[in-house]
């Protein structure tokens, strides 16, 4: 049995500006069906990919396959690819049935045959009878479904989506993550989605890249980037964590003992890194990982334990923290669980963490 | 067809060519008024006959320069009084303009912009006919009722600048208005939270913004009124304005003087033309 | 509205009232109740539409009256057709410093007098010019050849005088087109010509719309360039006003022309914003 080829294969896909490299010999390949996020900071170069595959720029070096094709020589307006941009770019000149038919035309169907795609494609969409809308006349929401429709009505191999849900306010953006992954799954059709927002990933995304000056750091689930990162820099931008420097004490296989440069001693783990005495190491814990305590022998079974005194409480539903301060007067973050057994929590009142070392993820510094 | 959008590189060269040649329309016309502006000969055409100065600084006929030519050099000031003349109006009337059309709801206020812009599509020769016959009827009556001569009424200075004016308004209030548009309220807002009158709050805070612009404007206004022919000569009595000067002169034959004042005037306008850009890029 | 307020709305209207009532408004209706008086005798007048009748029934008049129309459309349609590629490059091709400076390069011609701008094209245009003798120099001419005093000696002139005001506007209107829009266009499947028709036209059609209005107009209203540039037999309408205003000083004839001329220019200000859908408003102010 042979694997069916992926929809989206890059190679090696490098971008040099001048000087300066935004995509440094980067590969991937996205599964037909699946829903594929490059998640990283602004400026790491995953817009400078995507405007490389829908041909607005030319590979430096490397290869992009749709479907085992390159594409390398076939200009933007023949790839099978399509593209909802950042400001979704509808074309405010036409109405909302001609948006949408806008593709259709230039492939020369005929009118009749454009006019039943265009009311299936808004059927689709559940947005029914506002074809002769104008495009400003729509709200954020129904705008971004429009954007998908247009590009959908042509069934491309890949659809490509820069950042589309970054106009919209957060409520909105909530809503439009559900949605966006419901279409994906409705239309059935490749999805490759950049994104900034870490949770717009995590949530809809299939496969995950995750992207730092021009290269990608790790690639994998949402599960695997939150649980299991494989550098620092995933460490610390997919999820919250608290982060401490220090210097490696002790090592026994995965297992380290870290004494930090404020003057704690953390246990920690390194799996599938190798760390010994005397590196350079940086810790990140997650604020759902830290137990908090009033009396510190709840505690006794943690092999990290810190005492300290509350700073304050950042109180937010579910997601409600508490900042503690170790006696080196560093900040540590701690999730409030919601049972109420610390309602009476107040300021500068007396707190004991712990954690137990796997809980703790260490790394390599590169930079000490 | 944007620099993200590969394309034919013929299609490339063809489309760059047309630009330059483009290019070389504009600049064809005035280059060759300043060439010609520095001939030796008393036409301003071919043959070469060698570089001189004397269209400028001579004083002996047959060669005598823009400095030593009395009717072009009071042309020039006349054109100047009525420039800054007409500026000054304008801008005044168009930075008023600008205000109640930005800060006031009233009734009619739709049919008065239309009106306000109505002078940008009325041919300026009409413009010029109209307000002849207007003012020749109010000093005929003036002169039936009473026996008094109103000479302002007649074709001349006073005439022309207001005929200017009629048109330039429009023009300084759209550049005043589009700045004043942009004008953040709240911040007027602030001023008036800290203590301000109405009137200081405008005095301090909005017209210190609007300055670039009404700079602009009457910089703007006293170009267009330097430069205008139309309406200007319709209403021209006995001191012409440069433009009219000029024509007069070039009607009976050029002779290189007139290129020596064109460029003259290139340098001028250019000048200030680029003081309002330097300024306007500091603000 | 408070007290103070509506000083304040008096105190703006007054000059705007003035300057409209005092030199637009009421100078017009005197106009057209002066091309509405007939000369019956010394100092005798009849109301009526005896000057409009002359007008209609000379035929002169009429041919003047109809090619300045003509010509002035003709103008208006080169002068957007040779502008519309410039401020495209303009708008979309260049960017940063050179796009200033090509920006500003467009400006500088207008920031001198028509009268030197039309001056330049007649030491270029004539038998003794620039381009006559280059053609004998270069061996194309055998003699001095006269390109000046004709329709296309006074075409080239009008669409020169007349560019900027097209330039502009449309380099406004195109450069706010968001370049992600094109790309929109390419990347559903859009070729140039198709993304130029159903993009970009139509995204012009503001400024398209108002340079036209304004080049029309200033070539309507030209008196200078057919007067300087064009031939004996091409009369321009204005140059009839000015006869009957200056040299016949029959000003109820030339009050009517004038009447004549703004109806003409009004009607297809009308008909071109009625056609495009736009609104003096959304196009001029």
């Amino acid at each position: 049995m042979t694997t069916p080829l992926p929809d989206l294969d890059c190679d090696a896909l490098t971008k040099r500006f001048g000087a300066s490299t935004a995509v440094d010999h980067v590969s991937f390949s996205v599964r037909a069906g699946s829903f594929f996020s490059i998640l990283g900071p602004s400026g790491c170069g995953k817009t400078t990919i995507m405007r490389m595959i829908a041909g607005f720029l030319e590979p430096s070096s490397g290869d992009i396959r749709i479907k085992g094709r390159s594409v390398l020589d076939v200009p933007p307006n023949k790839r099978p690819v399509n593209m909802v941009f950042q400001h979704l770019a509808l074309f405010p000149m036409m109405n909302i049935a001609d948006n949408i038919g806008y593709g259709l035309r230039r492939k020369g169907m005929t009118k009749p045959a454009i006019a039943r795609k265009v009311d299936e494609a808004l059927e689709r969409i559940g947005l029914p009878g506002i074809g002769a809308r104008r495009v400003d006349e729509l709200s954020g929401g129904q705008k971004q479904r429009v954007a998908i429709a247009r590009c959908m009505v042509l069934e491309p191999d890949v659809l490509l989506l820069d950042e589309p849900l970054g106009a919209l306010d957060l409520k909105l953006r909530e809503h439009m993550k559900v949605e966006l992954k419901a279409l994906q799954t409705a239309f059935d059709t490749t999805f490759v989605y950049i994104t900034h927002d870490q949770s717009e990933a995590l949530v809809m995304s299939d496969t995950i890249a995750v992207m730092n000056a021009g290269r990608f750091e790790q690639m994998g689930t949402a599960r695997d980037l939150y649980y299991r990162p494989q550098t620092a820099f995933v460490a610390g931008f997919v999820g919250d964590a608290n982060r401490w420097q220090g210097r490696v004490a002790r090592a026994e296989g995965e297992a380290l003992e870290i004494k930090t440069d404020t003057g704690l001693m953390l246990r920690a783990a390194s799996p599938g890194r190798k760390l010994t005495v005397g590196d350079r190491a940086e810790v990140f814990v997650r604020p759902e990982a830290i137990r908090l305590a009033e009396d510190a022998a709840e505690l006794a079974h943690f092999d990290t334990r810190i005492s300290g005194h509350v700073a304050t409480i950042l109180f937010n539903g579910a997601a409600s923290r508490v900042i503690v301060t170790d006696p080196s007067g560093a900040d540590i973050g701690v999730t409030l669980p919601q049972s109420g057994e610390f309602a009476h929590l107040t300021r500068g009142a007396p707190i004991h963490v712990g954690w137990s070392g796997d809980q703790g993820n260490a790394f390599v510094m590169t930079r000490p | 067809m944007i620099p993200t959008i590969p394309q034919n590189p013929l299609v490339r060269v063809v489309y760059g060519a047309y630009v330059v040649l483009f290019f070389v329309y504009l600049a064809l016309p005035l280059t060759v008024v300043a060439v010609f502006a520095f001939n030796d000969s008393q036409f301003p055409s071919l043959p070469w006959e060698g570089f001189t100065l004397g269209w400028f600084f001579g004083s002996e006929p047959p060669m005598i320069g823009v400095v030593h030519e009395g009717p072009i050099l009071r042309a020039i000031g006349t054109s100047v009084i009525i420039g800054l003349a007409v500026s000054a109006l304008s801008v005044a009337v168009g930075t008023t303009n600008a205000f109640l059309f930005n800060r006031y709801q009233f009734r009619g206020r739709g049919l008065l912009y239309v009106l306000m812009l109505l002078p940008l599509v009325i041919p300026g020769i009409v413009l010029g006919i109209s307000i002849l016959v207007f003012s020749s009827t109010l000093a005929n009556a003036a002169w039936e009722v009473a026996e008094i001569d109103i000479q302002a009424l007649r074709p001349g200075l006073v005439l022309v600048i207001l005929g200017q004016f009629s048109f330039v308004t429009t023009i300084a209030t759209l550049v005043i208005a589009a700045r004043l548009q942009k004008f953040d309220r709240t911040l007027e807002e602030a001023a008036l939270n800290l203590g301000a009158t109405h009137l200081t709050a405008v005095r301090t805070i909005t017209l210190p913004y609007l300055a670039p612009a009404m700079i602009g404007a009457f910089v703007v206004s006293f170009l267009m009124s330097f430069e205008n022919f139309n309406t200007t000569l319709m209403l021209v009595g006995s001191d012409s304005p440069l433009t009219i000067a000029m024509f007069d002169r070039l009607k009976l034959g050029s002779t290189p003087l007139l290129n020596a004042v064109s460029l003259l005037l290139m340098l001028g306008s250019s000048l200030l033309a680029l003081v309002m850009i330097a300024f306007q890029r500091k603000s | 509205m408070r007290a103070g307020q509506k000083l304040g709305l008096i105190l703006l209207l007054t000059p705007l009232l003035l300057w409209l009532s005092l030199l637009i408004i009421i100078p017009h209706i005197d106009l057209f109740l002066l091309s509405l008086r007939e000369r019956v005798g010394v100092r005798q007048y009849e109301t009526g539409l005896a000057n409009y009748r002359t007008i209609l029934t000379e035929p002169l008049y009429m041919v003047t009256f109809a090619r300045t129309a003509m010509m002035s459309v003709l103008a208006t349609i080169l002068t957007l057709l040779i502008a519309f590629p410039v401020s495209y490059y303009i708008a979309k091709l260049v960017r940063g410093r050179a796009r200033s400076v090509l920006f500003l390069m467009c400006l500088v011609p207008f920031w001198v007098s028509e009268l030197v701008r039309t001056f330049g094209w007649m030491i270029l245009l004539r038998e003794s010019g620039v381009i006559s003798g280059l053609l004998q120099w270069t061996g194309l001419a055998a003699g001095p050849v006269e390109m000046l005093y004709n329709d296309a000696a006074m075409m080239v002139g009008l669409v020169y005088t007349s560019m900027l005001f097209m330039v502009v506007p449309l380099v406004t209107t195109l450069d706010s087109l968001d370049d992600a829009v094109i790309e929109a266009g390419y990347d559903l499947g859009g070729s140039g010509p198709s993304i130029l028709r159903e993009i970009v036209i139509p995204h012009a059609m503001p400024g398209i719309v108002s340079g036209s209005i304004v080049v029309f107009m200033l070539s309507l209203g030209n008196y200078l360039t057919p007067t300087m540039l064009g031939g004996k037999d091409s009369l321009w309408f204005t140059q009839m006003i000015y006869s009957q205003f200056i040299v016949r000083f029959n000003w109820e004839l030339g009050a009517a022309f004038g009447f004549m001329l703004l109806i003409l220019s009004s009607l297809i200000v009308w008909a071109v914003l009625r056609l495009t859908g736009q609104t003096l408003e959304k196009t001029m102010g």
